[in-house]
């Protein structure tokens, strides 16, 4: 069978490929996550300047198509630095999930019952050690169901990078593609790695809200 | 210890505390009621800053608390405050909530806070649940450790909102004993409830609110067998 055949020919380019997708998107979630916290602290803070800066981000990264965010940044920032197709595409995926990741500790912080702020307040903490101690271990964990699925979106976005010239599983597919035109059975290969990926990543996700949900009602 | 001269609150339109003046000395016990929606909490959460007065002057030991030249970390750590959900932290057992603050705010040895920690749940009898998690206590239970996690900070006065309202009946008992060891200690505090029974035995002085305004205040014998104020009478006819 085709498919099979196309499978096994292409296995050595698709490992590497898969290995570069993933650390494209790890650094991007990564950064993205640091990017979500710093928003999530504009939006929920009172300063109106900050509130602003906040609100100008999400409305353009949600209101863009992705692809745009990359070509922009792409073009943009490769005139100013030079910056390797990696880090140009980890960058933008990056900037594109930290938006909706904003959102998802925004409202996870905003969740957590107002009486924990106020308890520590009341002995002493200060505002930003009370969140660092009370407030995100709590929102974290709350946190982590929309994040992974944040998590599995970033991944399979992912694979626009490649049309900024990277190889990773979809730019592999393409070239892959165009080689040997066996279009359908390449295409499907590539689904197949992002596939596997998302399900292993799935299960460790789940492994450890349940081990979470152990935690939370030990004692 | 505590003196509040001239109180005004507002949230937007609602002014919430009028003109409030009001005294607690050292090693008093000052019961606080009224009818629900007066301002009891909103007076008590003036005292530790959680809310800021508009306007009038509030003394912390003789000295003029303006919020805005003052770190108000340093002095909440001197007023503890027991609330009526409790607020223990659900991600930590119940020694871990108690050397919380003075671990990471006063900064003292991890150890010797264990150690205090300890007396102070012996004190409040649960010296057996400091690996437990909150959600496997008990309201009674969690509202002892909330008392002992307040105490753990030394404070010089504590600040009771309704620690009891939110238990079944029969756990009732047990927090206002530990109340009542605590007040018999000598420690200074200010307790707003309904438990008329803990403010007879207890209290030094009852003060009495109403929309806002303390309307009469004394002590217990006579406030509760010889009330003036008719909206006070009405009150009490309710609780009684
Ligand atoms: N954060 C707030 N925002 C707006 N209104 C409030 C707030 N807190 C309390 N109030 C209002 O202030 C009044 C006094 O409330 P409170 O001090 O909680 O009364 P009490 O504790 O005596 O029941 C009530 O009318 C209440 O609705
Ligand atoms: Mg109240």
């Amino acid at each position: 069978m085709e498919l099979f055949e196309v499978f096994w020919e292409t296995k050595s380019f698709f490992v590497t490929a898969t290995w570069l997708t993933i650390r494209v998107t790890a650094t991007s979630l990564i950064i993205g996550v640091f990017i979500g916290l710093i928003f999530a602290f504009f939006k929920i803070s009172s300063s109106r300047l900050l509130n602003g800066i906040a609100n100008v981000y999400i409305t353009i990264i949600r209101g863009t198509p992705l692809i745009v965010q990359i070509f922009v940044l792409y073009y943009g920032i490769y005139k100013l630095v030079a910056l390797s197709g990696f880090w140009a595409g980890a960058l933008g995926l990056a900037i594109h999930n930290g938006a909706y990741i904003t959102e998802i500790f925004r409202g996870t912080i905003q969740s957590i019952d107002k009486g924990q702020m106020e308890a520590a307040r009341s002995l002493g903490m200060s505002y930003f050690l009370a969140m660092r101690r009370i407030i995100l271990p709590q929102a974290f964990k709350r946190a982590i169901p929309p994040l992974g699925n944040q998590f599995i979106i970033g991944l399979k976005d992912s694979s626009l990078v490649a049309y900024i010239g990277m190889n990773e599983i979809w730019g592999t597919a393409l070239s892959e593609a165009a080689a040997s035109l066996k279009m359908l059975s390449t295409y499907a290969v590539a689904g197949f790695y992002y596939l596997v990926i998302v399900m292993i990543f799935s299960y460790l996700v789940s492994r450890l809200e349940k081990r979470l949900d152990v935690e939370k009602s030990r004692g | 210890m505590i003196e509040v001269q001239k109180l005004n609150k507002y949230f937007g339109e609602l002014h919430v505390l009028k003109d409030v003046d009001f005294n607690v000395n050292e090693r008093e016990v000052v019961v606080l009621i009224g009818a629900s929606g007066s301002g009891k909490s909103t007076l008590l959460r003036c005292l530790n800053f959680l809310e800021m007065k508009d306007s009038g002057s509030i003394y912390i030991n003789g000295e003029l608390i303006e919020p805005d030249q003052v770190n108000l970390n340093k002095i909440r750590e001197n007023v503890g405050m027991v609330f009526q959900h409790f607020n223990l932290f659900p991600h930590m057992n119940v020694l871990e909530n108690v050397i919380e603050a003075p671990v990471h705010v006063k900064k003292i040895d991890k150890n010797e806070a264990i150690k205090q920690a300890k007396d102070l749940l012996q004190k409040v009898g649960l010296e057996d649940k400091a690996e437990a998690y909150p959600s496997h206590l008990s309201g009674g239970q969690k509202q002892r450790v909330a008392i002992a996690r307040a105490l753990a900070m030394k404070p010089d006065i504590m600040l009771f909102d309704e620690p009891t309202s939110a238990l079944d009946p029969e756990l009732v008992g047990e927090v206002l004993q530990a109340m009542k060891n605590l007040a018999r200690e000598g420690m200074t505090m200010v307790v707003v409830t309904h438990e008329m029974g803990f403010a007879r035995e207890m209290a030094d002085k009852v003060v009495v609110m109403d929309q806002g305004r303390i309307i009469e205040e004394g002590d217990p014998e006579h406030i509760f067998s010889n009330p003036q104020n008719p909206r006070t009478q009405q009150f009490l006819s309710q609780v009684l």
